[in-house]
């Protein structure tokens, strides 16, 4: 070494990744969500033990920005040392989430020195303080100190909990004196927490609580300016419980000043801080006032902030618009309608800016990309969520639509120029390039328009291909318009293999740009095992919209893809063992002993209901409005990458607000589109006699008769439990009781003049809630026919009442898996099902090569009505059952396993 | 006499190489492990290289006179496996405590002869705690990830009976090695902070290393190596370094990165090269030395041996490399932060 090297006493933690906290470092946010005394959805979650969703929630403070998780297991129905340790254990074996460090918070302490037992980082352990005096202080301290924890105090002792600068500071100057002297802690690992009060609770002890904080922050580190003040921020403003709006601005005032102070880290809702210059000037001065204890005789200011408050209240969701942004110059104004999403006065904007710059294209160079790179950052530190920035992408377009013409004309008198002088134009090189396709045979396509419209918004230049796209017409585009990207998206299995075609003609084609992949039945570990191995210039597997942006710019920086190539190849390369390994660890049983092991169900004490008719019945023009009341909620704003239960999402304290406006939108265009009768919802159910001839084969009595073939589970069972196949629910031919089945197909047609028209007015936000929508109708259609096919048609349930949810929960009696789902996972016999009610005339839906369904929006299925059915997965089959299968089905066995590949052994 | 301390301000130090490679060269037999005492245990034993140190300690005692004469300054205990978990492989969890100590007086014996010959180059003994075959982090069942095999009281329990042993056999430090799952190491570092503690005694220096396992530069359990030295910070070691898993050239940038990172000395000792098709390290003597003299020269070492397949010999060729160079000057350790 040619210098010495210093190392500096910064605060260190860590996760599977280091956190440094220097002094730029400005401000840690500690991520609240996951803290069953905070968040009333995680204490459900854990009390119900549904520790896979109370994962999500750890995730979605990761990606909504958090550098520290905070999590709190003290509730009085949970046993909190097991909860903790459970919850951690979990935590551990997600790398996205463990990347960072974790606050291990409790107000007991056993529960504390449980969770230090389970994590390999370096922790925070929040808190320990001295209100039970030096001894237990100094105990606690020594025992966090050997688990390598940083530890906050807080300002608690004997006496009680600090109010006053003066108790604040004094405190914490004792505790650092015991902590750095008896036990040996360095400065940097000491965090204090003075306690922040509520304010404005109109009791006059209370007002001067959050300067007392600051103050107290500002002199503890002066004089102890190694130590690192932290605080829960929500606390301060707990008098305004229900009022979001002013809640988010007393926070952003309150850490102004408290960060100006020198407090470091908070345990915050990251996702929903307002920016302090962005708060309405009236509202920020009324905060100041209160939080700085100004103005503030016999309660003036506090008062003053409660009535404004209640203006606020009282106008309920109807936020009167602010309209001073006009004001500011064009540049500004065209920044906040991308921001915000407004189309109002893009268009006079962007024409004053043209008038203002030099050239129309410097318009998009300046002010628009501006706009748009605040949009991205914003997105990127999840401080804004995909609604609105599909609405950004909306004005973007627009303005761009302004210029268009004028870049055109440019172009040509240039090009009249060059011609003109004998020079050739050569046209400089634009933004990266991205080709995206739905790939042959599948049609759904609003997750591909979303990452189109993300990727668009992050300056890449979107060559969509559409839906149906096969592999020569994807990969001849690709070099035709010299992309940089190609992206696959599909939403049916088959798809799957599409992929690893396109994946093998790519290598075979020599071509060198990567590949990504997506859709909802994608996985890392389908790209893994499947597709990466085929292609060896980049196949990267990309989760979600908000993905794609950092994977798309990985690949395209020349300094970072090498690395990040060689990075998930080893970890593509480490999956593929891994499944290896875990391929083998599973135990089948030969097809023989499955079958032998079927569901027993009680045939003698069991009559069969008889449908009320059988052959088929269409549902031409079913009324829209009837089905308004089952839609699912839930899946919609999935769709838009906002995970979490309908209707609590309304609420939820990061996203609430945006889904709310989402929901709104959505629920005015579903009115529109029913008033005015853009769709059209067409329906056909059918039931006939069945004979189960054989374990696994279902005879349909209609004419021709039709052999219905099922698979069957075979992986080995814990004792007692069944291998199930479909055809369990039909009684054998052998007990003679005539047994029946049912199919249905839904579809909601219709879309394509909409859609054309949206596209037309660059609007992909209402474009995607119409498909959105349109998926939620036919789904709540088919949940209507099911209903009425309970109660009304096959009428095997005489008194049933269901609520929207049971019936979201699957509560109903009798099942309807469709083919090519877990139950009945081979889409072929969707043939089979669509010749009994009638084909594509009676139906109105198109199958494609890939047995996807057109319109995109249908849904098809048997009907079972026997009350013991449920829904279950057949999971992989071994060999014996696909050879037994294909000469069931009289069907080519190439062919056979090419359809069955997904659940092959 | 110089202390350890004194050494290392000015030197790098020595630390000896496999011991499991030395032993392999005697050829033992299921007898041999058995020796009398263990002439009726109920279960084989061969390959129990720690039960060695009770029934062939002239053979353990041997080795280490071969590292010391080829220039080791410190040399480990032969206790890798020496806890009563590793050790109920054999089904002699009872014998855990017991093997410590005669471990360390194996090298305790060794060291203070040498020690003896020449007072100039005073020798160490380091009581080596190794990894466990269970891990804290990692689930042993893929479809239950927050299942674990063992719990952190019952691993703490373990080392601490470990410590104990080792130093009421008489190290002079304790080595934390091979870690690939650093919270096993930070149950290693709980334990001896409460067994010193507890027994009112003064600190042994400790020692600790850590396992890269490939080129994704991450423990097995996942951390970077950064964030590992975070994590073990607390145990205030005499030095952190890195051993085993890869050969001295794949552990290079990972070494250039902690002698930029640690506050305390700085130690690797590497395995002779990677394993070949036959699981054999073939790298000679020479390759080694000659790619740590480079190490040495760029500064980033305090003290340096060898790992898995290294002899004698490579401690030999590695101490004659590494004497031409000064040993890394630790970072300065800053009190403010301007």
């Amino acid at each position: 070494m040619n210098e010495t090297t210093h190392i500096k006493p910064f605060l260190r933690l860590s996760g599977l990744e280091p956190l440094i906290v220097r002094p730029e470092t400005n401000f840690v946010n500690v991520g609240e969500r996951t803290n069953v005394t905070g968040s009333k959805k995680f204490a459900r979650l854990i009390r119900d033990g549904q520790y896979e969703e109370a994962l999500s929630v750890a995730r979605q403070q990761v990606e909504s920005g958090a550098q520290v998780i905070d999590i709190n297991m003290d509730d009085a129905l949970l046993e909190g040392v097991s909860a903790m340790t459970t919850f951690l254990n979990l935590v551990q074996a997600e790398p996205d989430i463990a990347k960072i460090p974790i606050m291990i918070d409790s107000s007991k302490f056993e529960i504390i020195e449980a969770g230090l037992k389970c994590v390999q980082g370096k922790c925070i352990v929040n808190s320990i303080s001295m209100k039970e005096g030096e001894a237990k202080f100094i105990e606690q301290a020594f025992i966090c100190k050997s688990y390598g924890a940083s530890v906050i105090v807080m300002a608690f002792d004997e006496v009680g909990q600090a109010d006053t600068k003066e108790r604040k500071i004094e405190i914490c100057s004792r505790a650092y004196k015991i902590l750095t002297e008896q036990v040996g802690y360095a400065p940097q690992d000491i965090i204090f927490d003075p306690n922040i009060f509520a304010i404005a609770t109109g009791i006059e002890e209370h007002n001067n609580y959050a300067v007392d904080f600051i103050e107290a922050t500002r002199e503890i580190k002066n004089r102890m300016p190694l130590t690192k003040v932290s605080g829960g921020v929500s606390n301060v403003s707990f008098s305004f419980r229900g009022n979001d709006h002013v809640r988010e601005a007393i926070h952003s005032v309150f850490l102004y000043y408290a960060i100006k102070a020198g407090m470091d880290m908070g345990i915050v809702n990251a996702g929903q801080l307002v920016v302090y210059d962005e708060i309405e000037p009236q509202l920020k001065a009324l905060c100041e006032d209160v939080i700085l204890n100004r103005n503030n005789d016999n309660n003036e200011a506090t008062e003053k902030l409660i009535q404004f408050a209640e203006t606020v209240k009282a106008k309920g969701k109807e936020i009167v618009k602010d309209e001073t942004w006009r004001l500011e110059p064009v540049q500004k104004r065209i920044a906040h309608s991308l921001v915000n999403g407004i189309t109002d006065y893009i268009d006079q904007d962007t024409e004053e800016a043209r008038l203002q710059y030099p050239k129309p294209l410097d318009v998009i160079e300046g002010p628009l990309m501006d706009g748009m790179n605040i949009v991205g950052d914003l997105f990127g530190a999840g401080k804004m969520f995909l609604p609105q920035v599909v609405k950004s992408a909306r004005v973007m377009k627009k303005a761009v639509a302004v210029l268009t013409p004028f870049i055109e004309a440019e172009k040509e008198t240039k090009r009249l120029a060059h011609i003109a002088a004998g020079t050739v134009n050569e046209e400089g090189a634009g933004a990266a390039k991205i080709l995206l396709a739905t790939v042959k045979g599948d049609v759904h396509d609003i997750g591909k328009n979303i990452v189109g419209v993300v990727l668009g918004c992050n300056g890449y230049d979107i060559i969509d291909l559409g839906v149906m796209v096969p592999a020569d017409k994807i990969l001849s585009e690709a070099k035709k318009h010299n992309v940089d990207i190609i992206g696959l998206s599909g939403l049916i299995t088959p798809s799957l293999d599409e992929m690893v075609h396109i994946g093998r003609e790519m290598a075979r084609q020599k071509m060198d740009l990567p590949l990504m992949i997506g859709g909802a039945t994608t996985s890392r570990m389908h790209t893994a095992v499947k597709i990466a191995p085929e292609y060896d210039n980049g196949v990267v597997h990309v989760l979600d919209a908000s993905r794609s942006v950092t994977v798309a710019g990985s690949l395209l920086n020349k300094e970072t893809k090498p690395a990040f190539l060689s990075n998930l190849k080893t970890e593509y390369d480490k999956l593929k063992v891994d499944f290896g390994n875990k391929k083998s660890a599973k135990q089948y049983l030969s097809f023989a002993d499955a079958q032998k092991n079927a569901s027993v169900l009680d045939w003698k004490n069991f009559t069969p209901v008889k449908p009320t008719f059988t052959g088929t019945k269409i549902f031409a023009d079913f009324p829209l409005q009837e089905l308004v009341d089952f839609v699912d909620w839930q899946p919609f704003f999935i769709a838009w990458e906002m995970h979490g239960k309908f209707p609590q999402i309304l609420s939820d304290e990061i996203i609430g607000k945006e889904a709310t406006k989402l929901y709104n939108d959505a629920q005015a265009l579903l009115k529109q589109i029913i008033s005015e009768k853009w769709l059209t919802a067409r329906g056909t159910i059918g039931f006939w006699e069945a004979d189960k001839t054989a374990p696994d084969t279902i005879v349909v009595k209609n004419d021709p008769p039709v052999s219905l073939e099922f698979l069957r589970q075979q992986i080995k069972k814990a004792p007692g439990q069944p291998n199930q196949s479909l055809a369990d629910y039909v009684i054998p031919v052998e007990e003679n009781k005539q047994d029946y089945i049912g199919a249905f197909t839904v579809t909601i047609d219709g879309i394509e003049p909409h859609i054309k028209r949206f596209n037309g007015n660059l609007d992909d936000y209402n474009k995607i809630i119409l498909q959105a929508l349109a998926d939620r109708l036919a789904e709540a259609f088919a949940e209507v026919l099911h209903k009425k096919t309970r109660t009304e048609y096959w009428a095997y349930v005489a008194d049933e009442t269901l609520s929207n949810e049971q019936l979201i929960k699957e509560e109903y009696s009798g099942i309807r898996p469709a083919p090519g789902y877990p139950a009945c996972p081979d889409h072929t016999e969707k043939y089979k099902l669509f010749q009994l009610l009638g084909g594509e005339e009676t139906t109105g839906i198109h199958l494609t090569e890939s047995l996807a369904m057109y319109p995109a929006s249908s849904v098809c299925g048997w009907y079972f009505a026997n009350p013991q059915s449920k829904y279950f997965g057949v999971g992989k089959i071994s060999e014996d059952q696909l050879l037994d299968y294909t000469k069931r089905k009289q069907m080519d066995e190439e062919d056979m396993r090419r359809w069955l590949r997904p659940v092959l052994e | 006499m110089k202390t350890l301390q004194q050494c290392l301000q000015e030197r790098i130090m020595i630390i000896d190489g496999a011991m499991g490679t030395m032993i392999q060269r005697y050829k033992l037999e299921e007898e041999d492990y058995r020796g009398d005492r263990f002439k009726d245990w109920h279960s084989d034993v061969k390959g129990n290289n720690d039960l060695l140190s009770i029934t062939q300690p002239q053979i353990i005692e041997a080795i280490h006179g071969e590292y010391l004469s080829a220039g080791a300054d410190i040399i480990e205990t032969n206790t890798f496996s020496s806890t009563n978990i590793a050790q109920a492989d054999y089904d002699m969890q009872s014998l855990a405590y017991e093997l410590n100590i005669a471990s360390a007086k194996c090298a305790r014996n060794a060291a203070d002869k040498f020690t003896a010959q020449n007072p100039d180059k005073p020798r160490f003994v380091a009581g080596a705690i190794g990894p466990l075959n269970k891990t804290l982090s990692l689930s042993p069942d893929v479809n239950n990830p927050g299942f674990r095999a063992v719990t952190f009281d019952e691993v703490a329990a373990a080392y601490t009976e470990q410590i104990k042993g080792l130093v009421d056999g008489g190290v002079d430090i304790l080595l934390i090695e091979t870690i690939f799952d650093t919270l096993n190491a930070k149950a290693a570092i709980y334990a001896a902070k409460h067994f010193f503690r507890n027994n009112n005694l003064p600190e042994l220096p400790i020692m600790i290393s850590g396992t890269i396992t490939d080129a994704s530069g991450r423990t097995l359990s996942g951390q970077t190596l950064e964030a590992f030295y975070v994590s073990v910070m607390h145990a205030n070691p005499l030095s952190v370094g890195l051993n085993c898993a890869l050969g001295a050239a794949e552990m290079r940038p990972h070494i250039e990165e902690l002698s930029q990172l640690a506050g305390c000395f700085t130690s690797a000792y590497p395995n002779a090269g990677l394993p070949n098709a036959f699981g054999e390290y073939d790298e000679q003597p020479h390759e080694t030395a000659h790619i740590i003299e480079e190490w040495a020269k760029e500064g980033f070492l305090n003290i340096v041996g060898g790992c898995c397949g290294t002899t004698p010999d490579h401690i030999k060729h590695i101490a004659e490399e590494v004497a031409k160079y000064k040993p890394r000057v630790r970072p300065v350790v800053e009190e403010s932060l301007v």
